[in-house]
């Protein structure tokens, strides 16, 4: 037995059903009011790993760099590597977001890198959240309306990640580029952010993308 | 609502962000079944309720999901500084006490 | 009646758009850009509502948020209702309906008019605590008939066809009033490239510049506005919000501010971008790095008997109306003063080809230039002397005028009355102090402006005053000011401001005011005909010296006894005259006295800006499992859990609560039902100290837990008490899965969190929230196995995957893993699977369930199920006071782990370890059809006399459709040792329901059902 149990949880033939499934995103593309401020799309399905470990260590994080090839982001930060991007959430915490199906791999090939020895946890959460892109000239008043964090560019850079106070809820929010926002839902709080941003953004116009 | 500064995350943050976990610098002891019915009682239900600075334990719960120290001066609600699990405060009645008590509040 | 007070020119509003409005069923018409109290005016209205107390007629008195009369009921239909507008506030639009909210039945015909000249007598200051403290009984019936005739306004019966919402800003310079110090403390910070919100209460900017007769640069006031205002629409990072009242200075820099956005367009918001509907009002929650506060001030009236008749008002809301509005609230004026400022109502007057009959100025000899302007237009001008009383039922007739000496408080002539319809006064200018004041600022007082100014309040706002509510009042040094202040706030916010030319103004002398609140009568002043100090709660001076005679020293025991303050206009007026009326009457000065205090909010706000968006759909979250759609497609009944949304139960047609749940639990024990469990907390913890730490914060042993196996666990408070459970299994030596009930799933996260972070940092271990990440079904009955065998290439073999462990392998295609728990008592299996695959993995199952009639079952069969066990929920059959030995669950406390974990210490008080503490025990009522009510009180002898000794409660009971006859649990008092004993629950019916004492363990107690 190893110390820890790895279990490809995601089936290779099987399409899966995101949270906002219900919601019928697909058929709503295309259908949005034209000259819309907000663009919403749903990076849905994608494989997420919750990583962590002691940064201070550089055996944790040279292991890190080592299986992803990129540097462990520091506070508030976010760092991406093509498809694949790694997100600060605390000072022993990390998001690592990779293409769909490519978690079960990804958390091995850390696992391998890592070792035996160092204490660390990778744990795989994709079922349990989904990423949600906004973008768009209105997003960032949208996002105004929505939480009590400051989104203006001089606090709120391209290549930052906050975790925060959202409508009634919380959730990660990330600065991806200048008019584009990703957020980071938790699957049962979906739909209730799904209500909300509709809500929010109607006054701006709303488009569903594919 | 206050401005809290999380020594996690590096800056300030709006107090729907956290929680107050209740008085900080409350340690268990090492040994609770050495521990007299009263020394237990004090640990687990006694806690100061001072006029003037207290040291609090916050977790921000919305953000980095840590557990972190506050100096709050309980009648003007200022926080003088945020610290570290297992460090000191900085600011403490008998040093910070320059810190004058606002005047009472009577409101209408 | 056509707009009989209508100057022929001036003013800003737009002459080509009539507006047709009604107040009070009359139908008028105003123009575009009045408010509603200017087109009131403009139409001759000279009654708006009746006073609270007295009910004397009142008028329109002030043109701002100041007014304590014009409060009105705003609204055609019930669903657009809105109390307590201030007419001088709202702006004026086609097809406008306002009320008086106070006035019953009628303004102009009162039936408390007619009590209202006993009711002076009958409602003394206190009258709140002298009449109706006793018979307290008879509180309801007096506030019913008080509310409705003091005139409080309602608020709608039906729903708010608007939407409202909420925006967080963040700035670096906010700034508060858009007058000139605010304007210029704008320009100065937004040119620096900081971030800058100006807020202004008034439908635009200017403030006192849009009726001013001042000039700047030589031109009319305005266009200096237009300037800056233009300027200002250019700074990219600048935030200008009209009809914005910043109502709240909250803690840390953090402020509230009220926009009406709509309010101006329409009884309700019309559509706006995207035909999607606009919010009528928005809160702005602020932070601000610094906050220039450029609020203003407001004049003072005097107070002077008969005062309160209408056509009594505040000389520079007479110069708005003309000048603004270009609305004359009268013909002949008299003016009263005892400073140089209101000369200019006299000289607007005159501009307006109107009669000024006489200014009275309490100063001896007044030589300020616009006093010389006055008199060189021919104008009477009376010194040393005041209007002191005034004559009129329902407009002002007459003016008395004579000499006074404000020191000695006496009238030292006769006077002499003179005809007239309107009366302007002015006691001086005090500071808007409110938002200083709001986290605890004291105002201080200033001799030289005879005023309050905002206290410094030991720096917990981050504040610069600037312009008239600093204690400066000329035109020039209040730019001048307002501009400094601009520079300092974006400087001590890290910018760096530029310098800028300032507007000229005139050159002029201007003399100080003397100190005049209270005029003196002949008579006494509790003789004296009624001289009003706050209009909007009949407050007089006569009522605040008999506060003060009775002993009423503190100012704020003042205000609660006699009312000043208290009203929605929170005393903008009458305060300060009321302290310093007070002061007097007790020999003390007026800093002596000191001033009463102001919270938020500075003007009222609908609680539709205070809900915002958290209403209706979005009142709070729902959370929803991935199963949900077939759930709502299944006709599920939905139970909430927390913020979850659970299938409670799944009625077939025609079946209510208790038949459904009786066939649903009757398909568990005879076949097989299934449950949607995901919304069970589950963390996974990683760790070489993994194992340890479970040791530590649940009750029982983890030490010898093999990999492949799963344990129940109980975890305490420190105390000793329950506060969690659930199933914990071992994946891997350094791994574990643990479960927590659906309400304490974060709770326990973070109680985890805590122990590690602060108490043992330096046990080696993670935990990860992986409640969203699976999703649970349970399959549960005795062919459970037949059925998941049928779509598992898991071996179910009963010796191979026994009771209490768990495997991994696909369901339905869908890798999982499958834990053999159980909560019915069945034997049963728990499927996890990434939840996005649940879905499918939910109907596989149930289509291979069909030939088991497999039945999906909710929280209240299921519930049922663990009870008929015996099996607790924490927080149904426990509260904060509950042991495990309270709960028989002693098999589950390690009394001989060597860590001292968390709860030993505290179950090991004496108190814990008595034997009659409650115990949880069964109950079965000897009635077999009767289900006792949960919570039901406990005793042992029904026909004890009341209060009777009470002996514990019910904790859970339902009718057992398996066994046929109710059941309970319960928590007794010594119970474990009562078995067989009967308790006995007397209802609030006077019915009583006995039942006996038995073991909590009603069905299968040697568990041979679930371990086959």
């Amino acid at each position: 037995m190893t110390a820890v149990n790895v279990y490809k949880q995601r089936p290779d033939k099987i399409e899966g059903q995101s949270p906002l499934h219900h919601a019928g995103l697909a058929e709503l593309v295309g259908k949005g009011k034209s000259g819309a401020g907000v663009h919403l799309r749903e990076k849905k399905l994608l494989g997420h790993l919750t990583l962590r470990g002691d940064a201070k260590d550089p055996a944790f994080a040279g292991g890190v760099h080592k299986a992803l090839g990129v540097e462990l982001p520091v506070a508030l930060t976010l760092v991406a590597n093509g498809s694949l991007s790694l997100q600060w959430l605390a000072p022993d915490e990390w998001l690592l977001i990779v293409p769909r199906g490519e978690e079960f791999a990804t958390e091995k090939r850390l696992r391998e890198a890592l070792g035996n020895e160092l204490h660390y946890a990778v744990v795989n959460v994709s079922g349990g959240q989904t990423l949600l892109e906004l973008s768009g000239p209105k997003v960032r008043e949208m996002l105004m309306k929505s939480t009590s964090y400051d989104v203006h560019p001089s606090n709120f850079p391209v290549g930052k990640a906050v975790g925060t106070h959202f409508a009634k809820t919380q959730l990660v929010i990330r600065h991806t580029a200048e008019e584009t926002w990703e957020l980071v839902v938790r699957r049962s709080f979906a739909d209730y952010i799904w209500l909300w941003l509709q809500d929010a953004s109607a006054e701006f116009g709303l488009a569903i993308e594919a | 609502m206050l401005h809290i500064f999380c020594p996690h995350c590096g800056e300030l943050r709006s107090e729907e962000e956290f929680h107050a976990a209740g008085q900080a610098h409350i340690a268990r002891p090492l040994d609770p079944n050495a521990c007299t019915d009263e020394e237990w009682g004090d640990y687990l239900f006694f806690r100061d309720n001072p006029r003037g600075l207290h040291h609090e334990l916050w977790l921000h719960a919305a953000g980095c999901r840590k557990y972190f120290n506050a100096t709050r001066h309980t009648i003007s609600y200022e926080i003088l500084e945020t610290y570290k699990i297992g460090e000191k405060p900085s600011v403490t009645e008998a040093g910070g006490s320059e810190k004058k008590p606002v005047a009472k509040g009577v409101t209408a | 009646m056509s707009q009989v007070n209508r100057l022929s020119r001036g003013g800003r509003i737009d002459r080509s758009q009539p507006l047709t409005f009604t107040f009070n069923g009359e139908t008028y018409q105003g123009y575009a850009g009045d408010t509603l109290a200017a087109a009131l005016l403009a139409n001759g209205v000279d009654v708006i509502g009746r006073s609270f107390k007295y009910s004397r007629p009142r008028g329109i008195v002030a043109a701002g948020a100041e007014e304590p009369n014009a409060v009105l009921q705003i609204g055609s239909r019930e669903e657009t209702q809105i109390p307590n507008v201030r007419a001088t506030q709202q702006a004026l639009y086609s097809g406008l309906v306002a009320a008086s909210t106070n006035g019953w039945p009628s303004v102009n015909n009162d039936l408390m008019g007619i009590l209202g000249k006993v009711g002076g007598k009958m409602m003394p200051p206190g009258f709140y605590y002298k009449t109706f403290m006793y018979p307290s009984s008879l509180w309801m019936t007096y506030e019913k008939y008080i509310r409705k005739a003091a005139g409080l306004g309602r608020a709608p019966l039906e729903n708010d066809p608007d939407i409202y919402d909420h925006i967080n800003q963040h700035c670096d310079v906010l700034v508060i009033g858009a007058g000139p110090a605010g304007l210029a403390a704008a320009l100065a910070a937004g040119r620096s490239g900081a971030r800058v919100i100006l807020a202004d209460e008034q439908e635009e900017f200017g403030g006192s510049l849009l009726d001013t007769r001042e000039t700047l640069d030589g031109k009319p006031a305005a266009e200096w506005v237009a300037k800056v205002v233009a300027e200002l629409k250019t700074l990219p990072e600048v935030t200008l919000l009209p009809r914005a009242t910043v109502n709240g200075y909250h803690d840390h820099n953090f402020l509230t501010i009220h926009e009406r956005r709509t309010d101006h367009l329409g009884e309700t918001a019309p559509l706006g971008a995207f035909s999607a509907p606009q919010a009528r009002h928005r809160v702005h929650r602020v932070r601000a790095g610094r906050v220039v506060l450029a609020a203003g001030a407001h004049e003072r009236p005097l107070v002077y008997a008969n005062n309160d008749v209408p056509g009594n008002m505040l000389a520079g809301a007479v110069s708005t109306y003309v000048r603004r509005y270009g609305v004359a609230p009268g013909k002949k004026l008299v003016l009263a003063t005892n400073n140089d400022y209101a000369y200019r109502t006299a000289l607007d007057w005159l501009d307006a080809g109107l009669q000024v009959v006489a200014v009275a100025d309490a100063r001896s000899n007044p030589r300020g230039s616009w006093v010389e302007e006055v008199r060189s237009r021919g104008v009477r001008v009376l010194t040393g002397s005041s209007v002191i009383d005034v004559r009129g039922g329902k407009r002002v007739e007459a003016a008395r005028v004579a000499a006074i000496d404000p020191v000695a408080m006496k009238v030292t002539s006769p006077g002499e009355w003179l005809d007239c319809d309107l009366v302007a006064s002015s006691g001086g200018y005090s500071p808007v102090v409110h938002l200083a004041s709001h986290l605890g600022g004291r105002p201080e007082w200033r001799e030289d402006i005879l005023a309050f100014v905002p206290g410094e309040g030991n720096g917990l706002q981050k504040r610069i005053d600037a312009g008239a509510v600093n204690g400066v009042f000329k035109l020039g040094d209040v730019i001048a000011n307002g501009f400094e202040a601009g520079v300092k706030a974006a400087a001590e916010t890290g910018f760096k401001a530029t310098a800028g030319d300032l507007p000229r103004t005139e050159k002029r002398v201007e003399e100080a005011a003397i100190a005049l609140f209270q005029v003196p009568h002949e008579k006494p002043t509790a003789r004296a005909p009624k001289q009003f100090v706050d209009l909007q709660n009949d407050v007089t001076a006569a009522g605040i010296e008999l506060a003060t005679r009775e002993g009423f020293e503190s100012v704020e025991h003042v205000k609660r006894y006699t009312a000043l303050g208290f009203g929605t206009d929170q005393g903008k007026l009458g305060n300060i005259n009321g302290l310093a009326i007070a002061a007097r009457s007790m020999g003390i000065s007026i800093p002596q006295m000191g001033t009463t205090m102001f919270r938020p909010n500075y003007t009222p706000v609908t609680f539709g800006a205070v809900a915002g968006r958290h209403c209706g759909h979005l009142f709070e979250p729902k959370r929803y499992t991935a199963m949900q759609a077939w759930h709502v497609a299944n006709g599920a009944e939905f139970e909430d859990v927390g913020q979850w949304k659970r299938p409670w139960y799944f009625p077939k047609k025609g079946e209510d609560l208790h038949a459904a749940v009786a066939r649903e639990c009757l398909a568990v024990r005879n076949s097989v039902g299934i449950l949607d469990a995901s919304t069970l907390g589950k963390i996974d913890i990683q760790g070489p100290d993994a194992r340890e730490f479970l040791n530590r914060v649940y009750t029982n042993a983890w030490t010898k837990l093999d990999v492949g196996k799963a344990r129940y666990g109980l975890m305490c408070k420190e105390d000793g008490m329950v506060f969690d459970d659930g199933v914990t299994a071992c994946l891997a030596d350094n791994h574990f899965l643990m479960t927590t009930t659906t309400g304490g799933a974060a709770r326990v996260l973070q109680w985890l969190e805590l122990y590690h972070q602060t108490e043992w940092p330096e046990l080696k271990v993670y935990f990860t929230s992986v409640t969203d990440h699976w999703a649970t079904m349970t399959l549960s009955g005795p062919n459970s196995r037949k059925l998941l065998a049928e779509v598992t290439d898991i071996d179910l073999d009963k010796d191979g995957f026994p009771f209490m462990t768990w495997k991994e392998g696909n369901v339905a295609g869908v890798p999982a893993r499958v834990f053999r728990i159980s909560f019915t008592g069945e034997l049963s299996y728990e499927v996890n699977v990434q939840a996005d695959y649940a879905l499918g993995v939910w109907e596989k199952l149930i289509e291979a369930g069909k030939k088991y009639d497999l039945t999906p079952y909710g929280t209240e069969t299921m519930h049922v199920l663990r009870a008929e066990k015996g099996f607790i929920i924490v927080g149904q059959d426990t509260d904060a006071s509950v042991t495990p030995d309270d709960l028989n669950m002693g098999w589950c406390v390690g009394r001989t782990k060597p860590f001292s974990w968390i709860g030993w210490r505290g179950m090991n008080r004496e108190d814990c370890l008595r034997e009659d503490r409650k115990q949880l025990v069964g109950l079965k009522p000897i009635d077999p059809l009767k289900v006792l009510p949960e919570g039901a009180q406990l005793v042992f002898d029904p026909k004890q006399s009341i209060p009777m000794t009470m002996v514990g409660h019910v904790t859970s009971s339902y009718m057992s459709a398996t066994m046929g006859h109710s059941f309970a649990m319960a928590v007794v008092k010594g119970g474990l040792k009562r078995m067989g004993e009967r308790v006995f629950a007397p209802l609030a019916d006077g019915s009583v329901i006995e039942a006996e004492i038995v073991s909590s363990v009603f069905y299968d107690p040697k568990g041979e059902r679930q371990n086959v």
